[in-house]
């Protein structure tokens, strides 16, 4: 099986090896290394250390606050790609390729951007930092802001799983639902949740690896409060920027684990999503000779 | 309200018309305004000396330079991966596939501290570097290897679907005129290549331009040498000048939407253009 190709007309046998070659040495080189470095570097001083870092108070308090961050911006996330794709896939208005690109525009974003819109909100020279530290509420330097960042940077990326598949789709099974009386509620729980329940998990999987990961929005929102307002990778930031190598290490060992856990569960989604999909293709396929 | 859409069965329009506004208007749209107010609302002369004071100058140069230089390498490369994971079967083909989504799952954290020790005087790669007189670690050349590292996804995934859609007829009637496998590569399969290739190379262009985590540990930070226009940015909020980084901010900002408007004028006028050919 080694170096065939699949297709008639290909490239000579050595070309092929040079293109493999290449593509493996350079992968190899420039993205398999540094995984390979997190997980050596992690256990450099043994075992017994590895655990005393993971297991640190104040990593402990970053997993937690990482833990909740992730949770509140995924339910938030969640709720708003839901109302989003039912808006965008189930009717048509005015405005709604506008909104499309609206959608998608924290993508465009960069990381130490999207905390620092935040800061000039809620900041102490801010529109409503003032008014809002006057009735003891922090945002900024606090676990609000943290969600904030948080939530925006993973803005569209529930949304955008569910607005092409939900399109696709179309309304009529909702319309053949509330036909035959079933009310809104219903018609969604029964008949669109079904649908789109694997691209919804794929969403949240995606969502969920960068609401952990990410490092520029938060950052600039933080104030790196040890104990406080530190996540994982503030945490790894901290750890390393005080020579203590091996600790960074240790919990960035973490992160990196959730890494191939999503890769992992992101490759068995697509496999189902792929497996769902190919009756309808092949309903087509008969349609199409028929 | 209901001469806003066409009639339909299906309830909940109004309920996810206003959810959907309010929550894209509280998260995005008013963060976004404070920005674009906060760095527009300025005389002109107080933004200028923000944004091109011979520091941000430095900091401009090196970040799109190093994006170039990154982007480059990668659109190269990532031509090869692309065509090679989609064209061959070798044994590993499925875990090379895998891997090339590394950098979007990795925090960019973890990838900076790992970059840099690897590359660092003593690292895996930095201590055959070092005899060769070569200074990856904390220099230009190591936010070009982080840049890299966070594009490769972008090239490669744009490009995988283009050459899979490709027509083996053009390839086979290239072959039939006479063609080496060479010159189809270069008169025929590269050309029709070529869209996927440049809106890759833009988009991975336009993510390196704002990207801060896995530079900043490689970078060493070094004002006027190695510190880029994200690290500034932050610098300017940690001193309290809004202001400043308002400015820098808005114009990395309105860089990355144009390059990102682009893409998308391209993607849009390339499969006008298909279809009036098909």
């Amino acid at each position: 099986m080694a170096l065939v190709s699949r297709r008639p007309h290909s490239e000579p046998v050595w070309m092929r090896t040079l293109f493999i070659g290449a593509s493996v040495a350079f992968v190899g080189l420039l993205i398999l290394l540094p995984v390979i470095s997190v997980f050596t570097e992690a256990f450099r001083k043994g075992f017994s250390f590895y655990l005393a870092s993971i297991s640190d108070p104040l990593a402990m308090s970053a997993l937690r606050l990482t833990l909740i961050t992730a949770a509140v911006t995924l339910a938030a996330n969640l709720v708003f790609g839901l109302a989003a794709s039912w808006l965008i896939a189930k009717f048509s208005f005015p405005g709604r390729n506008v909104l499309l690109s609206l959608i998608d525009l924290p993508f465009a974003v960069s990381p130490v951007i999207s905390g620092m819109v935040f800061v000039l909100l809620f900041g102490a020279q801010g529109w409503f930092g003032g008014p809002l530290a006057r009735h003891g509420m922090q945002i900024i330097f606090a676990t609000p802001g943290v969600i904030l960042a948080t939530i925006f940077v993973t803005f569209p990326f529930i949304a955008r799983e569910l607005i092409p598949l939900m399109q696709e789709q179309g309304a009529e099974e909702e319309e053949a639902a509330v036909l035959l009386g079933a009310n809104g509620w219903q018609t969604f729980w029964r008949i669109t949740v079904p649908n789109i329940r694997w691209a919804l998990v794929y969403g949240v999987v995606l969502a969920n690896a960068r609401a952990m990961g990410e490092f520029g929005a938060v950052s600039v929102v933080s104030g790196h409060i040890r104990g406080r307002t530190n996540t994982l990778p503030l945490h790894v930031e901290i750890l390393y920027n005080e020579y203590n190598f091996s600790a960074a290490f240790a919990v960035a060992s973490l992160l990196a684990l959730l890494a191939l856990v999503t890769l992992i569960a992101k490759a068995a989604l697509e496999w189902r999503i792929r497996a769902e999909e190919r009756p309808a293709v092949m309903e087509h396929a008969l349609e199409e000779v028929v | 309200m209901s001469r806003l859409r066409q009639h339909s069965v299906i309830p909940g329009f109004g309920l996810t018309l206003g959810y959907t506004l309010s929550y894209l208007s509280l998260i995005v749209l008013i963060p976004l305004s404070a920005l674009a107010l906060k760095g527009a609302a300025q005389p002109w002369s107080q933004f200028s000396e923000a944004v091109f004071d011979p520091r941000t100058l430095a900091a401009w140069r090196l970040t799109f330079g190093t994006a170039l230089i990154a982007s480059l390498i990668n659109a190269f490369f990532g031509l090869i991966v692309a065509w090679t994971l989609v064209r061959y079967d070798f044994p590993g083909r499925r875990i090379l596939d895998a891997l090339i989504d590394v950098p979007f799952a990795l925090p960019t954290a973890v990838s900076g501290i790992a970059l840099t020790a690897i590359y660092s005087q003593n690292g895996w790669m930095g201590r055959w570097l070092q005899p060769l007189g070569i200074k990856a670690a904390f220099s230009p050349l190591g936010i070009v290897i982080a840049l890299t590292f966070i594009g490769l996804p972008f090239i490669v995934r744009t490009v995988q679907p283009a050459v899979e859609d490709l027509d083996p007829a053009v390839e086979e009637a290239a072959s039939l005129l006479g063609a080496t496998r060479f010159t189809a590569l270069r008169r025929v399969i590269l050309p029709a290549l070529q869209p996927a290739l440049t809106a890759g190379f833009i988009t991975a262009f336009a993510r390196s331009l704002g990207e801060y985590g896995s530079v900043i540990f490689i970078s060493g930070n070094m004002p006027m040498k190695t510190e880029i226009a994200s690290l500034l940015i932050v610098t300017k909020l940690e001193q309290f000048d809004y202001s400043g980084a308002a400015a820098i901010a808005l114009l990395m900002l309105v860089s990355s939407f144009v390059l990102l408007f682009l893409v998308n004028v391209g993607q849009w006028w390339s499969t006008r253009h298909l279809r009036r050919a098909a």
